[in-house]
């Protein structure tokens, strides 16, 4: 076994827990319902124990002491206010860091930190409270419970009922009735450790669990089957006659009931004789006591010993695992390697591109049965297509989530009341690109919290509410995903903005800058409008990185303010960063792709429009003017125009143009391959791709490509249009 | 078949019918507000002619919720079925009131 691996998904399983920690602590704060403190002592519960059993002592002490308080407030016995709940996260923070130190003692600042915390935490005690000691108790065995023989045929059955078993019709005595017809029954321990206080439990909800000795000659597949109707809302263990090992692993499931009674119980059935049971404890502590200096890792000294399988140790990780699952009960995940998935999504990219070629030909080759065969494959290759990437699809809410803490520390840093909104938290995207958004997102939401809302007295004098809002939006929208920040704070000071441009020489000419173009400047690199530079935001440095960090993901963002009455920024981003539809066109023997989510239609050009358009850059298309592209002229192509041209007329953001091109050839599933390094300055193309006929396609960006239609013409009048891109396109 | 528990004077309490899921919330909560005091309650449970896992319970619960306000709860008069599921799922200890009729149904263990 690796126990470095096996600590890994520790540490995985404890930041996962923190965080849960720390958004069901944000919420309390705003609600202070009781159903969320279990949930909260069961993260600081797992985390305590998971951290025992790696022989993390400072975690457990430290862990030990927050629980018992969770505890206490579970049961009423103190209640939450806010310097608790502040404290509480303090508390999370701290066992954050102590939990990633791993292994290693914590250091002085981080142990005078935890001594800070416990004694702010002493008036929440209990007075009946001494210095937590190590609490707990891990089961170890001897080397001798391997000689032991198997002892008959009994197998041990451990079972714990769902709370919905009863509401589902099932009566869990009724299962254990029927076990009794594949055999004798020799023990049964009721466990009603999960009873809950009577004024809180509910009566038509299973608490019980029940350990089973049943002695029969079967197999394991029947007596599981016994349980098949409640299988998914129920925990099952059945250790076979004799096994060993799995008595153990059993013990440490169950750590998180009590030991001690746990032990009993096995006793009792016969699975374990009491003398075993108290060499074990007596093992452990007596190791415990002799290397008090630097204790070995718990797991890694069973080893040593010879007394567990390396399943032991696993096993108390899969403890944890399930008793996560068991919070988030309707949802099950398998956790998969991100690069195994980076893999799987690479080669359905090649697949789709082998797709093709194979359509190509079976084209060519005019069998009708080929081409139904490979057109029912092409179906086949799209829905792949489409699944796998939404294995990457995440949805945005747990990113939001973090934003709640983020608003909370920097406006209780400002002294200002701050409220986060979230909503459409269900928005999926690629994981991809939420990673990659978060830091951009930080930076609005700080500056939202920052500059955008005022302090409390100047918004009542302003006659609006104390509390500020800053609300986190996110839907979906023709192909894109847009995320929202809005606050409704001072808004954006257009005439301040402007006066700094000029200041700056960013603008030339200011009368003739829409509200639009004006907000945009925040965006120019080193522009900040903050009077007091705070340590969090207005250094100048920023929103350029923000929109270029965007611009990155092919993105954009455009601001949006009205003096009073707040800002909002959109982000504006792609679904996924790896498979695009396109629809396929060629100039001469180039072929583009353009991405279909920007197409909006195609229309041909007339020989006699054909003519008219030949020296001006727009056409009358339904009463509408329509600024048109030639891509021939704008990327400088060889070739004259072919006899019959047609316009794809392209939207972004509210904008048209029509692009010229000779041919229309389809839609076109596309793999974007990235263009090289070489090209990263190249505006109005994105990325490439392979036809199945061998040949490049490039892709073009709709978005850069109408921009330059926009400088374009304001400069129009001066001179004709030149061909703007030299021949870098020549070799495709 | 209701099962309802009918109070004869305060300390004698009286289950009749099913102990089940379907009465589980008004046995909770009969059940619990007789406990509050302290002192002594009995539960005669020879009206029962069904129990299921949330009768179980219930009477675990009432057990521990009558302990900790130091109430002497005590369950007597088993009907058959009440022995077979306590002798099934080995709760006579647990309970701890003895149970008469439980010689013979639990002498095969």
């Amino acid at each position: 076994m690796n126990l470095d691996a096996a600590f890994q998904t520790f540490l995985i399983e404890s930041r996962e827990l923190l965080e849960e920690m720390e958004r069901l602590l944000l919420d309390l704060e705003g609600a202070g319902e009781s159903a969320d403190l279990d949930a909260l002592f069961r993260c600081v519960h797992t985390i305590k124990g998971a951290a025992g059993i790696f022989g993390l002592d400072h975690v457990v002490a430290f862990t030990h002491v927050v629980e018992e308080i969770l505890d206490r407030l579970r049961a009423r016995a103190i209640t939450l206010d806010d310097s608790l709940a502040a404290l509480l996260l303090q508390c999370r923070d701290h066992i954050a860091a102590l939990v990633e130190r791993g292994a290693d003692r914590p250091g002085e600042t981080l142990e005078a930190d935890g001594r800070a915390l416990l004694a702010a935490l002493t008036p929440w005690q209990a007075n009946d409270v001494i210095t937590p000691s190590l609490p707990i108790v891990v089961p170890t065995v001897s080397p001798e419970r391997y000689e032991r023989g198997a002892a008959g045929d009994v197998w041990h059955i451990s079972v714990r009922f769902g709370r919905d078993v009863l509401r589902h019709g099932m009566d869990p005595i009724g299962f254990i009735r029927y076990l009794g017809t594949l055999g004798r029954i020799e023990h049964v321990s009721t466990v009603g450790d999960a009873l809950p206080e009577p004024d809180v439990m509910d009566p038509e909800s299973c608490y019980l669990g029940f350990q089973i000795a049943l002695a029969a000659a079967t197999d394991k597949a029947t007596i599981e089957s016994v349980f098949e109707f409640v299988r998914d809302d129920c925990e099952l263990h059945i250790l076979p006659p004799g096994s060993e090992v799995a008595r153990y692993i059993e013990l440490i499931q169950a750590l998180p009931e009590e030991d001690a009674r746990l032990g009993d119980m096995l006793v009792a059935s016969g699975a374990v004789t009491r003398t075993e049971l108290a060499n074990g404890l007596s093992g452990q502590q007596a190791a415990e006591g002799a290397a008090a200096g630097s204790p070995p890792r718990l797991g890694e000294m069973l080893v040593q010993q010879g007394a567990v399988a390396p399943a032991l140790v696993d096993a108390a990780l899969g403890k944890q695992k399930r008793t996560r699952e068991a919070r988030q009960q309707s949802s099950q995940y398998i956790r998969v390697q991100a690069d195994k998935l980076e893999a799987l999504i690479n080669l359905v990219g090649e697949l789709v591109i082998a797709s093709a070629a194979a359509g190509l030909s079976a084209q060519r080759s005019h069998d009708a049965a080929t081409h139904e065969a490979v057109a029912s494959v092409s179906v086949l290759v799209e829905e792949i297509r489409d699944r796998s990437l939404e294995l990457r699809m995440v949805p945005i809410g747990e990113t939001f989530q973090r934003f709640q803490r983020v608003v909370r520390d920097v406006s209780q840093q400002l002294g200002k009341e701050i409220r986060l909104d979230i909503s459409g938290a269900e928005t999926e995207l690629d994981k991809t690109v939420v990673e990659k958004i978060t830091d951009p997102l930080t930076h609005l939401v700080r500056n939202a919290v920052d500059h955008g809302i005022e302090a409390a007295a100047v918004r009542i004098t302003a006659g609006k509410s104390a509390v500020g809002t800053v609300r986190l939006n996110a839907f979906h929208e023709s192909g894109s995903i847009i995320i929202e920040v809005r606050d409704d704070g001072s808004g954006l000071d257009r005439d301040r903005i402007l006066r700094k441009a000029v200041e700056r020489g960013l603008v030339t000419d200011p009368e003739n800058l829409s509200d639009g173009e004006v907000f945009n400047l925040i965006f120019e690199p080193g522009f900040s409008t903050a009077e007091a530079v705070t340590n969090l935001s207005g250094r100048g440095v920023g929103m350029d990185v923000v929109k270029r960090n965007i611009e990155a993901l092919r993105g954009t963002v455009e601001v949006e303010s009205a003096r009073g009455a707040g800002t909002t920024l959109r982000i504006r981003l792609p679904l996924t960063l790896a498979i695009i539809d396109g629809f396929l066109t060629g100039v001469g023997v180039t072929s583009f792709v353009v991405p279909l989510g920007n197409v909006v239609e195609c229309v041909e050009l007339t020989p006699a429009q054909q003519l008219e358009t030949r020296s001006r850059d727009f056409i009358n298309l339904r009463g509408e003017v329509l600024p048109l592209v030639r891509l021939r002229d704008h990327f400088a192509l060889s070739g004259a125009s072919g006899r019959r041209e047609n316009i794809v007329v392209v939207g972004y953001g509210g904008q048209k143009a029509g692009l010229v091109v000779d041919e229309l050839l389809g839609e076109h599933q596309t793999v974007i391959k990235p263009l090289g390094s070489l090209f990263t300055h190249l505006s109005g193309i994105s990325g490439s791709t392979i036809l199945g006929n061998g040949a490049v396609a490039l892709i073009l960006d709709i978005p850069s490509l109408l921009s330059q239609v926009r400088s374009h013409d304001a400069g129009r009048q001066e001179r004709r249009a030149t061909p703007r891109r030299a021949r870098v396109l020549a070799g495709s | 078949m209701a099962a309802l528990v009918s109070v004869q004077g305060a300390e004698q309490l009286r289950v009749e019918g099913e102990l089940a899921i379907q009465f589980a919330a008004e046995l909770k909560d009969t059940l619990l507000r007789s406990v509050q005091a302290t002192g002594e309650v009995t539960l005669d449970l020879s009206g029962v002619s069904e129990v299921d896992t949330a009768g179980i319970q219930l009477l675990l619960l009432a057990k521990r919720a009558a302990a900790a306000v130091g109430c002497r709860l005590r369950y007597i008069n088993h009907s058959p079925a009440v022995v077979d599921v306590v002798e099934l799922l080995n709760l006579s200890a647990t309970f701890g009131d003895p149970i008469l009729l439980a010689v013979a149904a639990g002498a095969d263990r």
